[in-house]
């Protein structure tokens, strides 16, 4: 939380997600696992070099949502998305969107870690390689400077060349997350990126998402409700693939406008 | 509100909020007591307001740690968590209501017997304790329905209180310089008379954390008029 914002707002209205630029924008966004309606016209800006946090119960579209944003879902036959998704001026949803290039842009990590079975090197070169033609030297400082921004290089430096399923659970998932950051994404989605992990993983992940933030938009889909108030400057909390309710973090968890989502938050759900 | 799926959380907020209420009773009667100190001598009422001034006390202290248990416990969010604090602020206002208390109780032991300053002098005494204990039930109640439409007024009447305290003050001055002699027990009258204005803030506070709680908004330096236009849009 940022203590100087907080103290120069007092007493005026919550700042919403709207006055920043947008990275991405959603608008009228419906999406169809074959006849069932998985997101109903959603309409959500997320803002540039923020975090935002999708809170909600399970099937509540939140990683559908997610899945969306760098049409991941393209890869299953009977899923469709109808609307728009805004991203660089672009609507990712066209047809004739370069998929690839679209998710090096946009990366994405996933609940549980999932490493290449080959080394620590070549998990982060592998993703680099398909892109760029860069000299072993160049690759090298690239390996270098993903591993360091994920908060592992300090870890990894010796064992380059150990396959990557060795590592721990915390460490495998900050092996992906380099890994979806050395192809210089603009935006990460990160999909329950701690659950299966330990509460030092898990902290050490999201002090990882505070410094990446600084060059990164964030998107964050999380059963952690602490941990979305913890990381996260905009939360959307989502209902039965409704966006119910979007706004600063700080304001969401201290005095939510809508009485589903406090029931919600404070466990008055079900 | 509905129920938490933790059930158990349900029962702790119950027990703080019921907590509240029973600290916030023995407050009112030990206030009750006090003023009746002021009307007769009563050697055993003064030693009940001292006795209840620490039961107040180690209220405050079990309720302090029934709140950072909830809080590391369920981490509360949203009115779970402004409740959890609200009920912070109030167990401290109404502890410094029970300091209050023993202070005027005992002054009001020193002046016994003490008729240079008649009755008529006291009876306006009593009058303001009566008022600032009224106001003391009305926010307590404002807190036990969560129902902040009577929150304005204690705050208009924590003025009343004030004017009647300044107005206290200048008839006392005016005694002290008629006669010399009516300066000590004067002076015990000027704590007196401060100890319920105080008594006054405090009732004022607890009327503010319970608006903060409800509506989400802090009108700690809100005038009345800003809170009643807060309050009005239910």
């Amino acid at each position: 939380m940022n203590f100087e914002a907080v103290a120069t707002r007092q007493g005026t209205p919550e700042t919403g997600a709207r006055e920043l630029p947008p990275k991405i924008s959603c608008r009228h966004l419906d999406f169809y696992y074959g006849k069932f309606q998985g997101l109903k016209s959603i309409d959500l800006d997320v803002a540039e070099r923020r975090v935002t946090a999708f809170i909600g119960p399970s099937g509540c579209g939140k990683s559908t949502l997610l899945r969306t944003m760098n049409r991941m879902y393209s890869l299953y036959p009977g899923q469709r998305a109808t609307g728009e998704i805004v991203f660089n001026g672009r609507n990712i949803l066209d047809p004739g969107t370069d998929l690839n290039m679209l998710r090096a842009k946009i990366g994405m990590v996933f609940q549980k870690p999932t490493p290449f079975p080959m080394s620590i090197y070549d998990n982060i070169a592998f993703g680099v390689s398909l892109y760029e033609n860069l000299s072993q030297r160049d690759m090298d400082d690239r390996v270098e400077w993903a591993l360091t921004k994920a908060a592992m290089w300090g870890e990894a430096r010796d064992k380059l060349k150990q396959s990557g399923m060795a590592l721990s659970g915390g460490q495998q998932q900050r092996l992906c997350i380099a890994r979806a950051v050395a192809v210089k994404p603009e935006m990460l989605l990160l999909d329950e990126p701690t659950s299966a992990l330990d509460p030092i993983s898990t902290a050490k992940i999201e002090e990882l998402i505070t410094e990446l933030k600084e060059d990164y938009t964030i998107a964050i889909v999380t059963h952690n409700m602490q941990q979305a108030a913890r990381v996260s400057d905009f939360t959307a909390y989502m209902y039965l693939g409704e966006l119910v309710e979007f706004g600063a973090t700080d304001t969401l968890f201290l005095k939510p406008k809508r009485k589903e989502t406090e029931d919600y938050i404070t466990g008055r759900f079900g | 509100m509905n129920v938490h799926t933790h059930k158990q959380f349900d029962a702790e907020m119950e027990a703080i909020r019921s907590g509240v209420l029973a600290m916030g009773g023995l407050v009112e009667s030990q206030l009750n007591r006090a003023i009746s100190l002021l009307e007769r001598d009563d050697d055993e009422a003064v030693d009940q307001v001292g006795a209840d001034e620490k039961q107040i006390n180690q209220m405050q202290v079990n309720l302090d740690q029934m709140c950072s248990q909830i809080i590391a416990r369920r981490q509360p969010t949203a009115i779970d968590l402004r409740f959890v604090l609200m009920i912070t602020k109030i167990v401290n206002e109404l502890e410094r209501v029970g300091d209050e208390v023993k202070k005027i109780a005992y002054k009001a032991s020193n002046i016994r017997g003490n008729d240079q300053l008649s009755r008529v002098r006291r009876y306006d005494v009593i009058r303001v304790a009566e008022e600032a204990r009224d106001m003391l039930q009305m926010s307590l109640d404002t807190f036990a329905r969560l129902d902040v439409s009577a929150a304005a007024e204690v705050i208009d009447r924590d003025e009343e209180i004030d004017a009647a305290f300044l107005a206290i003050m200048r008839q006392l001055i005016s005694y002290m310089m008629e006669d010399p002699r009516t300066i000590t027990p004067a002076l015990e009258i000027v704590f007196i008379a401060k100890s319920i204005e105080r008594i006054g803030d405090h009732a004022k506070n607890i009327a503010e954390a319970v608006v903060q709680v409800v509506k989400g908004i802090d009108v700690r330096h809100a005038s009345a008029e800003q809170i009643r236009a807060e309050v009005a849009d239910e």
